[in-house]
């Protein structure tokens, strides 16, 4: 007997009991939708993590001042201008394209008779670009500002639509308080938006020395200025860990540091962060995964209770088969076909359910793109074969070796 | 195909079976069913040879081990202990697999249940053998063959439920005939249905037989079946008591069955007529 015949004796024989099987593939197609519509969720949040960290850029280093993990050394060394200034010397670190350096505080804006909190960002001329952050309206900081320690300011949208009361509103040539010192706004940053609900949209942007100078007195021991931040643009993507390695061992020196342990700042990348963002949507992905595994194991097990209730049903016609002179191969080919038909096509409807819930989750859900992806189809439709096979082996076994006397015999 | 060779055979050739090579040969066989602490002698060596051409029936009380008999001759069961030939190969020891092969290419066989699947048509029904015969070609066109020998040529697409009793056993015996076997076997076929459908069913095994001279072993427990057919072998405890022709066999439906039971006594030397009726079947 071959493949086809096989398969057409098993797609009438479903078809017979076109409920019971309607029902059994059910269990399937909930375990493989799961599985697909998990797996793909999975992906979709972490192709949304990804695309947020794109932003930051995979060939910028972050530095910033943080606390020593040592026990013997608590003190913070500040980041400086003059550290700043060391490490964009090609000599210190050849692999440093440019360093965008800010000095955050935060102060009270007034602008008319709105007043609100806000973040105050002193920034380099070179921050738009190095942060991949464009102005919206107007100009960005310039050298000159920075050099003239200009009193004007860019506004984030969050900080346009608290003064100014619209996101609409174009505030550009306005005049705004920031600590009581009037600034004159000459641009508003396009939205950023913010990983994890920190938008930067509610920032205020000024020149470097302004903030350092006219909003505090950030003056620093080394005889430069502090510095909250450094934006470190290296090359290319690749000299990333050469850049790293170039600024521990300038800013160790700087600040007297001996062991990895004393050392009083970060320094994170944006594939620092994915990694381990991506490490933990996708332990929680293979969470899911394997919830929904289990939904689609009870479906198995549906299909295995099902193939055994229809091998002891078709007792006779197994024995009349036999009789007709159907080989033991012949009967567990035709209960295997019809187990993994049944997963086979529950596997199938399963992918489909999980498309329509990747579209679904994908119309409600803001910023989320939800795909079914290719392999998780194949994996899937492969999953789904396998448990045919699996779950149906046992009843077909059981159907193809008995014996034909007794299998006509049986009332 | 060897069922039109046969077909073309005169009848002479199938008076004189002693110079021909018997089509079943069983030796000594018996069949012994262990129930927990004792056995069960169920067949206790059987001697017979059938020859190719013969038609034949066997009788004998309820529990004689007839239907016994005819799984084993049919392959669907092996004996404890004897030898079955059949054309002439010993399978009497043969793997699982081996005697399906047999059953297919050999054996048809029809049941006292007709034993035809469910919610299928007739044709699909009768091309069941065939799907487990390798090199088959044409298996629609050998079906439709089959049924229009049991006359079931304008039913081919009929399913049981649409089909009276008398017509699903023909289906039955189309599905026996389409791998055109050495022999078929059947076992009460006439049990299960009225005697009018039963006397159509002997019509139709009497001129398969006399037209394309096919082998016929035919279990019943009504002497009056039994009259039709050429040899009788009679069974009692799994035991051959008697094994006689039949001095002329009746053309079914030709002559009434007589409505007086008394009339059927004498027609056979040995009778297990009388009594009570559940005794026999
Ligand atoms: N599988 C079996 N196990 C045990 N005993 C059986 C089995 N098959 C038949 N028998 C016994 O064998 C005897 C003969 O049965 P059977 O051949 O069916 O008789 P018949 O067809 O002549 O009525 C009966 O007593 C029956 O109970
Ligand atoms: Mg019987």
């Amino acid at each position: 007997m071959n493949l086809s015949e096989t398969f057409r004796i098993a797609i009438s024989s479903l078809l017979i009991n076109r409920m019971r099987s309607a029902l059994t593939t059910l269990g399937i197609v909930i375990g493989v939708g799961a599985v697909i519509g998990l797996v793909s969720l999975g992906r979709g949040v972490e192709a949304f993590i990804a695309a947020e960290f794109q932003t930051l850029g995979s060939n910028i280093l972050e530095i910033s001042s943080s606390q020593p993990n040592s026990p013997t050394r608590s003190r913070i060394a500040p980041l400086t201008t003059i550290e700043a200034a060391d490490l964009a010397n090609p000599f210190t670190a050849p692999d440093i394209r440019q360093i965008a350096a800010t000095y955050e505080s935060s102060g009270i804006i007034t602008a008319g008779s709105e007043r609100t909190q806000a973040a105050i960002t002193g920034v380099t001329a070179n921050y738009a670009e190095v942060r991949s952050w464009p102005v919206m309206l107007g100009t960005f900081i310039t050298p000159a500002d920075v050099e003239d320690t200009q009193r004007v300011a860019v506004i984030g949208l969050d900080v346009v639509e608290t003064l100014f009361g619209s996101r609409e509103a174009n505030p550009v040539g306005q005049s705004i308080q920031v600590n009581d010192r009037s600034f004159t706004v000459i641009g508003v940053m396009s939205e950023r938006g913010g990983s994890f609900g920190i938008s930067e949209d509610g920032a205020v942007i000024v020149p470097i020395t302004t903030a350092q100078t006219r909003l505090d007195n950030a003056r620093a021991r080394d005889g430069g200025y502090l510095l909250t931040r450094m934006y470190v643009e290296v090359i290319d993507e690749e000299a990333v860990e050469d850049a790293r390695q170039d600024i521990e061992t300038y800013l160790n020196q700087a600040h007297g540091i001996i062991f990895d342990d004393e050392q009083d700042y970060t320094i994170s990348s944006a594939s620092d962060i994915l990694s381990i963002v991506n490490q933990i949507s996708s332990l929680l992905t293979v969470f899911l995964v394997m919830i929904a595994s289990i939904s689609l194991l009870v479906g198995g097990i549906g299909v295995m209770n099902i193939m055994l209730v229809s091998v002891t049903e078709r007792t006779r016609e197994i024995g009349l088969r036999k009789a007709v002179g159907a080989r033991q191969g012949d009967i567990l080919a035709q209960f295997l076909m019809e187990s993994i038909m049944l997963s086979f096509i529950g596997g199938i409807l399963g992918i489909a359910l999980g498309w329509v819930v990747s579209v679904l989750v994908t119309a409600f859900v803001a910023d989320l793109t939800v795909t079914v992806s290719p392999d998780a189809v194949i994996l899937a439709t492969g999953i789904s074969t396998l448990v045919g096979v699996f779950f149906g082996y046992y009843p077909a076994r059981r159907a193809a070796s008995m014996k034909p006397i007794d299998a006509l015999r049986f009332e | 195909m060897s069922q039109q060779q046969r077909s073309g055979r005169p009848s002479s050739d199938r008076l004189s079976p002693s110079r021909k090579k018997a089509v079943i040969d069983i030796r000594n066989i018996t069949k012994t069913y262990k129930m927990g602490t004792f056995d069960l002698k169920v067949l206790k060596g059987v001697t017979l040879k059938i020859y190719p051409g013969e038609f034949l029936s066997i009788m004998g009380p309820s529990g004689s081990g007839k239907s016994t008999l005819m799984n084993i001759l049919g392959a669907l069961d092996t004996p404890t202990s004897g030898k079955y030939l059949l054309d002439g190969e010993d399978v009497s020891q043969l793997s699982e697999d081996q005697l399906a092969r047999i059953r297919n290419k050999k054996i048809g066989f029809v049941f006292q249940s007709f034993n035809l699947l469910k919610r299928t048509e007739a044709i699909r029904q009768v091309e069941l053998p065939l799907i487990y015969s390798t090199n088959v070609r044409n298996r629609s066109r050998l079906a439709k063959r089959a049924l229009e020998s049991v006359g079931l040529g304008q039913r081919l697409d009929h399913l049981p439920s649409e089909l009276s009793g008398g017509q699903q056993q023909r289906v039955a015996i189309a599905r026996a005939l389409v791998t055109s076997p050495s022999v078929v076997l059947a076992d009460e076929p006439t049990g299960n249905l009225d005697s009018r459908s039963g006397t159509e069913v002997m019509q139709i095994f009497q001129r398969l037989n006399e037209q394309q001279g096919i082998t016929t072993v035919f279990v019943t427990h009504d002497p009056w079946i039994a009259r039709h057919t050429q040899r009788v072998i009679m069974l009692r405890d799994g035991k051959i008591i008697a094994d006689e022709r039949v001095k002329e066999p009746l053309i079914a439906g030709e002559v009434e069955r007589p409505s007086d039971a008394e009339e059927l006594q004498g027609i056979f030397e040995e009778t297990y007529y009388g009594g009570d009726e559940s005794e026999y079947t």
